[in-house]
């Protein structure tokens, strides 16, 4: 549909190519259009418009942005089969010297000390730096320069950040909180997603919530086991970016499975030595800088068995404290 | 000189936002300027000076502060040339979600957070609607789902600008704003003769007045009435 019949042809019939079109009012507290939208802008009277705060040329522009954003959003994702890291500078202002290239599938672990740089180096991927950033780094996807435009439009970014933070404010129970993210994704009939994320969320959570309990009463293991599992399913981000899960009290191991299963490129940083091994790969920072990048061997690999039985039996340890 | 006009609702994170980015703008060796409006008090002018930077305030008292900023806004850019800053920024606080301190050809930024509610978009009128960049802050505090659905509330409310997450403690973001406003080029010479976005309310009440008494014969003027009757 072009400008001239999004605005002229009878709402309705535009609603039935472009469901989400309403949204649009819905969204500014308006109510759905009877004729069409240049008809029902006509209507307004002049105190309504000075209410929305905004003239009637800019509005009928934004409805117009509106349908083409999120038109572009819902359409399928480009793939993305590779993300390359190019080296910039560390914080003494030397080169860094290195390529890394990451395939879909991979899962990149980040390790060093407090404050040397595992945060900013997530932040330059986010950002999809170009030698615009304290670190000069470049990210390419697919081999070239990332658009642009995927910097100011958080819809349209293909990466998803999974933050220390899991606090909600939101006044909803788990359910809704997950369907009004589906919706703001535009995800229509999202009901079977909804379910299958609370059910997911709950084999990761060591206490089980419901769809209904308010998600402002979960616990800190249980919200991120939530906002894991939306990560995995919900979004469509081809890129996840882990800042430090380690104190989260959930099955971490099957938290990483959940998300690289979905042929995700995966960037965690971390401090816990059974997620690092986990990695196919993983970056030492020092000083701002890419150190070391170390390819995960199969003596590793063997240690990390070890390593799991110990953390298991301290898990056990812990439960029964508890019971 | 460049000027970037800067709103948002008290408390959102405008100064924490704006220190940080004028931080970032100086590593790019670029000197800033604020100006401050508030209705009857403020301790960000204190703020400014304490990081070294060109601050001036002013206080609008009984007056809109939006409305008291367009009455002094030319003298305050005048201000900033004298200083002889590269960047000048306003930092306003919309009262009443209906003002907009946003004018024509100037870079305008809405700074909102995440605490504020998901309806709080719809709320905004043209301070939100009509700006150019619109900062999300506080994300720290809620889940990415939050931040998202947030975000698309907005992006729902103003689908032109550039939405951008910046945490007003860390910094995180304020780097990426300085981009945006470094790459504006925009050199203006005067703000005589340059027009807002959007008009004010055209309230002219007689409580505007300092009519004190409540009744319907003391109400004169622009005088808007609610539907009690119906429902
Ligand atoms: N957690 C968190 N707090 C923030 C963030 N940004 C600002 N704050 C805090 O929010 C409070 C208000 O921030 P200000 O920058 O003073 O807000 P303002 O919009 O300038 O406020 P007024 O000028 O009074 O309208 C302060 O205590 C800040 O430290 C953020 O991103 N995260
Ligand atoms: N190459 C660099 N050049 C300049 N500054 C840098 C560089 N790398 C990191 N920094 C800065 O160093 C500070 C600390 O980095 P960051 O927060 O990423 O550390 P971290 O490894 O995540 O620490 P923690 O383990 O405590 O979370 C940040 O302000 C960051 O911007
Ligand atoms: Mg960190
Ligand atoms: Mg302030
Ligand atoms: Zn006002
Ligand atoms: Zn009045």
């Amino acid at each position: 549909m072009d400008r001239n019949n999004l605005l002229h042809e009878k709402f309705s019939d535009v609603l039935i190519e472009i469901p989400f079109a309403g949204d649009f009012f819905e969204s500014q507290g308006l109510d759905v259009p009877q004729g069409s939208v240049a008809e029902f802008v006509n209507s307004l009277s002049e105190a309504k418009m000075e209410d929305l705060g905004i003239d009637p040329d800019e509005f009928l522009d934004n409805f117009v942005s509106f349908v083409e954003a999120v038109g572009s959003l819902t359409e399928k994702t480009s793939r993305i089969d590779s993300l390359k890291i190019i080296g910039g500078i560390n914080k003494s202002g030397e080169q860094e010297n290195f390529e890394l290239e990451i395939k879909a599938g991979e899962v990149i672990c980040i390790v060093g000390p407090t404050g040397s740089g595992k945060s900013r180096l997530l932040a330059d991927i986010e950002w999809m730096a170009m030698g615009d950033t304290p670190t000069k780094r470049h990210i390419k996807i697919n081999g070239s320069d990332p658009d642009k435009s995927w910097r100011f439009s958080p819809e349209h970014k293909p990466v998803a950040q999974l933050s220390q933070n899991m606090n909600f404010v939101m006044d909803l129970s788990a359910k809704e909180f997950v369907m009004i993210h589906a919706e703001s994704r535009f995800i229509r009939d999202s009901q079977e997603k909804v379910d299958l994320i609370i059910q997911k969320a709950n084999e990761l959570a060591g206490e089980q919530f419901t769809a209904d309990t308010p998600v402002t009463s979960l616990s800190g293991g249980q919200s991120r086991a939530l906002m894991i599992a939306d990560t995995a399913f919900l979004s469509k981000s081809p890129i996840v970016l882990i800042d430090e899960i380690e104190n989260a009290g959930i099955d971490r191991k099957k938290a990483l499975e959940l998300l690289v299963g979905e042929e995700k490129i995966v960037l965690m940083s971390t401090h816990d030595p059974i997620l690092a091994l986990m990695g196919d790969k993983r970056l030492v920072i020092k000083n701002g800088g890419v150190h070391d990048i170390i390819t995960t061997s199969d003596k590793e690999r063997g240690n990390l068995v070890g390593l799991q039985e110990l953390d298991q039996k301290l898990q056990d340890l812990r439960n029964r404290i508890r019971s | 000189m460049r000027f970037v006009t800067v709103s948002g609702p008290p408390s959102s994170g405008k100064t924490s936002v704006i220190l940080k980015t004028i931080e970032s703008l100086k590593q790019r060796g670029m000197k800033s300027g604020v100006v401050k409006f508030d209705c009857l008090y403020t301790d960000d002018d204190k703020l400014y000076e304490k990081h070294g930077i060109p601050v001036k305030k002013g206080l609008s008292g009984a007056l809109c502060p939006d409305h008291y900023f367009v009455s002094n806004v030319s003298e305050s850019f005048e201000w900033g040339v004298k200083k002889g800053v590269d960047i000048l920024v306003s930092e306003s606080a919309g009262l009443c979600n209906r003002c907009s301190p946003h004018i024509k050809e100037i870079l305008a930024v809405c700074v909102i957070d995440n605490l504020s509610g998901i309806n709080t978009p719809k709320k905004i009128g043209p301070m939100l609607k009509s700006a150019d960049i619109v900062i999300i802050t506080k994300g720290d505090i809620v889940s990415q789902a939050e931040r998202e659905v947030f975000a698309s509330r907005v992006a729902a409310v103003n689908p032109t600008a550039s939405i951008l997450h910046v945490n007003g403690i860390t910094g995180q973001g304020a780097y990426e704003l300085s981009t945006l406003f470094a790459d504006d080029k925009t050199e203006t010479e005067t703000l005589d003769g340059k027009s807002l976005r959007f008009s004010m309310p055209s309230a002219l009440c007689s409580y505007c007045l300092g009519e004190k008494r409540i009744g319907a014969k003391y109400q004169m003027g622009n005088v808007r009435k609610m539907d009690v009757d119906n429902g």
